[in-house]
């Protein structure tokens, strides 16, 4: 062969490519395509079969005595009402313990930290901590606050844990938020005078707010379904009264936990009739707050 | 600005809604028994009360305090199902549980543990069990076995087929579906069926929660595991008991043969109540009503009534304990 | 890259870039002093959680093998897991390996399912979805990742179990297996593999593609020879966080793999996972002190490490990946 220059080659490469194209080379790239397409379908698919499952067992059974009714031994006269006010309490707690803490460590990462080492590692830190499996917060929410701050089998254990759980969803979210501020406010705000504590506290944040507040509600979203952590702190599968907020060291239960009982009981109406509906509530709960999430984002959201 | 009164007021409206929801006044911590209200007679009680123990008497607990809760909301109680052996740590070793649920009387040891901590307690019989061995509904070979052949699926060297409990089984893997060492069921099994200090075989699915061996055992061909009789109950239509012979011929579980004593596999049940939880009005008043009330669901519930006289001895003890 | 889709994939914080950190300054008013202070405290406070979570897993491990009963050896090579009743009796046992090899089983019919599908996902979506398709694929598959891993278990042992019982017999799956809780888990972990491979897709530049159509490529070979290759450190990464979920997830297979513990290869059988082990004796009231409850914290520790070394490897593939371009 002679020796190889550029034109050659690219008559060499050329010929190849030209050569290849045949009929089954469309029908090859068709049949691929329809492949891929099929792929991504079979999840969306599976999803749909989920819901209609979900929509099929439990819409029947979903009423306002299934909403408040204590849980029984009987299929027929069990309801979801202790999981429903033991989430809604969870959530009010850890809400209030993980939103500000995660707004604050966003806010000193994002504004205030210095580029070093310590830094690198706090950030590394809070990567690493959105991998850890949600069971192993259990264990140390119920080896640190059930046992050694002795708060026992209690709702604000649970709810700690949760804050422990969404807190670096949420100082990521909050960062990204305060990076799209762009500089010009800060050093438009420090030019007037302002330190830069209060540039941050009065311009920064609430400009991030936003993006900020719809990080947490996603994130909360998250800790609504979680059934690991709570159970594995201590939470009961069957309560008969109400958990409020500021119970916070009476014995809790969450709508998650109920579907576990429900789905772990050998009897039909239970795990076909009961569990359904209160996914199907569950599943609702979660809808709702995602969209209020998507309208925060779309509404408010500035675009610089 | 807009976005912020909307937060806050999301976090206000979820607030209202739990308080909307909320009804009687909290149960206090749980601790040792919760505090409660001075109650005059009719009136409305509060506290709270934590129970722990047999998964075979937790059903009957559970049933009482949906009546009792009908009558006292105020009084919360919480029940957990460890595990007879796993309740009495509780009683007496970390001490967080006012009562007991227990489905074989309580051992030496453990009585040793309370006499330790100074805790006094009261033994109440509340019923009797007809302890039942299940397998799935198509499982139609086996109807009755004897002693020697349940060692053989449930001894230290529990075989792996049918066949070889029974010639003229068909060799069909068995599955077994039996509660962990923490239950008074798997303790009450042992000392029956099995020789001194022998244990069971330990390849077998082991679950605290009935419920959980009883979906294991409706949906296995070939199963076998063993339970309160109440669980069976609960789902006949979905698996079949199996006849116990100890020497005298096939007797089936049910409410009667255990009464009559002809169904050998029958054991007593209790609550145990500490004394010093006794001392206050909720904790008595619902073991009051639980003596009271008892007779009327235990055969719902699916187990054998207490006797009359069992009854009254239990109500004297709770009175000399609250004297 | 903007908001993540997939919460719960850890989002790799890039570098704050040309904005230097503000600091008080010449002279801080007085409260600033202590603001300051409580936000670097709050930032303290995700390390203090790490610091948490070793130190309660490691110092309960400890006590677990520091137990007499108990040798780092006996539980890395030990076939059987009885970590219950009496220490001293004969029946007591505890080999680690059921659980590992519950978790692995699960772990590996799970990632069978995802990574094609999810590749299979990233690529169409990335590079031949028309816009109207994607903006109905996206959001579908972000609600996917949404759904609670309860709701998961219940589909498993409601719908999954059935379907491979009708279809490979009663007698040959269990009532609980490995397979129906790999095979919904597989399916819960594409929207992970995808949303990171796709991401990891789109940033090899359009240079690149249009090289290759320029040469006469058709679109299967652009995306088979040139996107996939480019991406390759980003789909790796997005494969191992995959792996990392599947062997940290609890809920779907303490509901539908089963409780008991045993070394087998065979997917219709039950296994217990090393999560769910920790979900069932955690219920189970044994205190701390004994030797149960430490073992739930030598199994913890053990999960824990396994996650955290994909972590890292996932991280350094991510690095490698967006310093590439």
């Amino acid at each position: 062969m002679a020796l190889s220059t550029p034109q050659r080659s690219a008559e060499a490469a050329a010929a190849v490519l030209a050569g290849s194209a045949s009929a089954g080379r469309t029908r090859g790239e068709r049949v691929f395509a329809v492949l891929l397409l099929g792929a991504t379908a079979v999840s969306v698919l599976v999803l749909g079969l989920l819901i209609a499952q979900v929509l099929l067992d439990g819409l029947a059974r979903l009423d306002l005595q299934f909403l408040t009714s204590y849980p029984s031994r009987r299929a027929a006269r069990t309801g979801i009402r202790a999981g429903i006010t033991g989430s809604l309490s969870l959530m009010v707690l850890t809400a209030a313990v993980a939103f500000p803490l995660g707004v604050a460590a966003a806010v000193y990462l994002e504004e205030f930290a210095p580029d070093n080492r310590f830094t690198r590692l706090l950030e590394a830190n809070v990567a690493n901590l959105a991998g850890v499996p949600s069971v192993v917060y259990g264990l140390l929410g119920s080896a640190v606050f059930v046992y050694l701050f002795q708060m026992g089998r209690s709702l604000v254990a649970g709810a700690l844990t949760l804050a422990l759980l969404i807190l670096p969803v949420i100082i990521v979210a909050s960062r990204e938020s305060l990076r799209a501020v762009p500089q010009a406010i800060r050093h438009a705000g420090l030019a007037l005078g302002a330190t830069p504590l209060q540039v941050a506290a009065r311009q920064t944040v609430p400009s991030a707010l936003p993006g900020i507040f719809t990080g947490t509600i996603l994130a909360l979203s998250r800790a609504v379904g979680e059934t690991a952590p709570i159970l594995v702190v201590g939470a009961v599968l069957s309560r008969r009264s109400d958990n409020v907020p500021w119970g916070l060291l009476d014995a809790f239960t969450g709508l998650p936990i109920q579907i576990y009982d429900f789905v772990s009981r050998p009897q039909a109406d239970f795990r076909e009739g009961a569990a359904s509906a209160a996914i199907l509530v569950l599943l609702t709960v979660l809808l709702l707050m995602n969209s209020v999430a998507i309208v925060l984002r779309n509404r408010y959201a500035r675009r610089w | 600005m807009r976005f912020n009164k909307l937060f806050l007021g999301l976090v206000l409206a979820l607030s209202l809604i739990a308080t909307a929801c909320g009804n009687a006044p909290d149960g206090e911590g749980d601790a040792t028994g919760g505090a409660g209200d001075e109650a005059a007679d009719g009136a409305e009680l509060a506290g709270s009360i934590d129970i722990d123990g047999s998964s075979t008497v937790a059903p009957l607990t559970e049933a009482i305090y949906e009546e009792y809760n009908a009558e006292q909301p105020g009084v919360e109680i919480n029940i957990g199902v460890s595990g007879t052996g796993g309740g009495f740590e509780r009683f007496c070793g970390t001490g967080d549980i006012q009562i007991s649920n227990a489905s074989r009387p309580i051992k030496d040891d453990e009585r040793e543990a309370c006499a330790a901590k100074g805790i006094e307690f009261t033994e109440v019989r509340v019923g009797t069990d007809a302890l039942t061995m299940v397998t799935s509904a198509d499982t139609d070979w086996v109807d009755c076995l004897t002693t020697d052949e349940i060692v053989k699926i449930w001894g230290p060297d529990g075989v792996a087929t049918w066949d070889q409990v029974r010639d003229g089984f068909p060799a069909e893997p068995i599955q077994v579906f039996a509660p962990g060492a923490d239950s008074g069921t798997y303790d009450f099994m042992n000392e029956t069926v099995l020789e001194k200090d022998v244990q069971p075989r330990q390849d077998y699915n082991a679950n605290e929660d009935d419920n959980v061996i009883a979906q294991g055992v409706q949906g296995t061909k070939g199963s076998w595991g063993f339970f309160g009789f109440a669980y069976y109950q609960e789902n006949a239509d979905s698996m079949r008991a199996i006849a116990y012979d100890a020497g005298d011929g096939c007797v089936e579980p049910s409410a009667a043969t255990a009464q009559d004593d002809t169904y050998k596999l029958s054991r007593p049940l209790f609550i145990y109540v500490r004394n010093d939880a006794l001392a206050e009005p909720h904790v008595a008043d619902f073991v009051r009503f639980y003596l009271d009330t008892v007779n009327d669901v235990i055969e719902e519930v699916g187990y054998v009534p207490a006797t009359d006289e069992e009854l009254k001895a239990a109500r004297e003890a709770v009175e000399g304990a609250t004297a | 890259m903007s908001e993540h889709p997939v919460i719960g994939a850890p989002v790799l914080v890039g570098d704050p870039g040309d904005r230097p950190p503000m600091s008080l300054g010449g002279r801080p008013r007085r409260g600033e002093q202590l603001a300051m202070a409580l936000l670097a405290l709050a930032g303290a406070v995700t390390v203090l959680t790490t610091v948490g979570i070793v130190a309660v897993l490691f110092f309960d491990a400890a006590s677990f093998f520091r137990e007499p009963v108990v040798s780092l050896w006996a539980f890395v090579t030990g076939t059987e897991w009885r970590p219950f009743g009496n220490p001293e009796s004969d029946a007591f046992r505890i080999g680690v390996l059921p659980l590992l090899n519950g978790t692995l089983l699960v772990t590996g019919i799970a990632m069978l399912i995802a990574i094609p599908l999810g590749l299979a996902s990233a690529m169409y979506l990335s590079e031949y979805a028309p816009r109207r398709v994607r903006a109905v694929l996206k959001p579908a598959l972000e609600l996917l990742a949404g759904v609670p891993t309860v709701v998961l278990g219940w589909f498993a042992v409601d719908f999954m179990t059935p379907v491979l019982r009708g279809a490979f017999g009663d007698e040959r799956v269990a009532i609980f297996n490995a397979a129906s809780a790999g095979i919904v888990m597989g399916i819960m972990i594409v929207p992970t593999i995808a949303s990171l491979s796709e991401d990891a897709m789109s940033a090899v530049p359009s240079g690149l593609r249009e090289a290759a159509y320029g040469l006469g490529s058709t679109r299967r070979r652009v995306v088979l020879s040139v996107v996939f290759p480019a991406a390759l450190s980003g789909v790796v990464a997005a494969i191992i966080l995959g792996i990392g979920r599947a062997i940290g997830e609890t809920m779907i297979v303490a509901i539908a793999a089963g409780g008991m513990p045993q070394m087998t290869a065979n997917p219709f059988e039950q296994v217990q996972t090393m999560t769910a082990y920790i979900v069932q004796a955690v219920r189970g009231e044994a205190g701390p002190g004994s030797l149960t409850y430490e073992s739930i914290f030598a199994v913890g520790a053990l999960l824990f490490l396994m996650t955290f070394a994909l972590n890292l490897a996932a991280q350094r593939f991510v690095r490698r990946y967006r310093e590439a371009y």
